[in-house]
């Protein structure tokens, strides 16, 4: 398993599994199979579906995190946008066939505002600060 | 998320908070009538605002005089890049536990 370009504003996973893309696109999109090794959620694979992902809460988060389905193409490619406590963030996870298994990509990026409505994301405005804050950052050292 | 980062994520989570504490950071050290003349809010809020990043270490002060003098700390915003780094050992334990799934799961 590597993490290439681990930078603040994105989380990148890759791994390769012993097993064909049908198989971990299952795992990836049936609810039941999804909260074995993720979390409980009340996921569709349907575009424009929103859902959230249940951990449990700790102090001064309820544990919910909102999301989106962005886009679905069977076997390929699945991505959701993922908020909590205001900040969000899109997950995308690329498949890709190889000669004894399935490559499985985690892409996690984009941090910056949610703009669902229950975390008002906009009034939030992390945006623009998650933006300048790798600058911020820089500027300690 | 730890503690630290979400007592952060809290005292960042005011805009205009935020916008005193960039403004800080970039141009340093202010007195409480410099910040309340940009902030666009009354000195009794921007006093309430500090006492915030005060309070989450986002800011230290200094008195001189009639004065109050404010300064960011940027340092303190390390648990929130940690949090987002965080993330990468997340998903690297879930796509453990992923492996573990499919080894269950009939073909």
């Amino acid at each position: 398993m590597t993490t290439p370009e681990p930078t603040t504003r994105s989380v990148i996973v890759e791994k390769e599994f012993p097993h064909p893309p049908e198989k971990l696109w299952r795992a990836l999109t049936e609810k039941s199979l999804l909260e074995q090794w993720l979390m409980k959620n009340d996921f569709e694979p349907a575009a424009g579906h929103s859902f959230t992902f249940r951990m449990d809460p700790v102090k001064g988060w309820n544990g919910v995190i909102e999301c989106e389905v962005l886009a679905i193409e069977p076997c390929r490619v699945l991505a959701y946008t993922w908020g909590a406590l205001g900040l969000g963030s899109v997950v995308t996870f690329t498949l890709t066939p190889t000669d004894t298994g399935t490559l499985l990509r985690m892409e996690q990026s984009g941090f910056g505002e949610h703009q669902d409505a229950a975390y008002n994301g906009a009034k939030w405005g992390w945006q623009n600060f998650m933006g300048k804050l790798e600058g911020v950052v820089a500027g300690i050292a | 998320m730890s503690r630290d980062a979400d007592s952060l994520f809290r005292a960042l989570a005011d805009p205009t908070r935020r916008a005193i504490f960039e403004r800080l950071a970039r141009h340093g050290e202010q007195t409480v009538h410099a910040i309340t003349d940009r902030a666009g809010v009354s000195q009794p809020m921007v006093s309430k605002h500090l006492t915030a990043l005060k309070r989450a270490r986002l800011v230290r002060c200094r008195r001189q005089g009639r004065e109050t003098h404010y300064q960011a700390r940027p340092e303190a915003l390390a648990p929130l890049v940690d949090w987002i780094g965080d993330y990468g050992k997340f998903w690297q334990d879930k796509f453990d536990r992923l492996g573990d799934l499919l080894e269950r799961m009939d073909a």
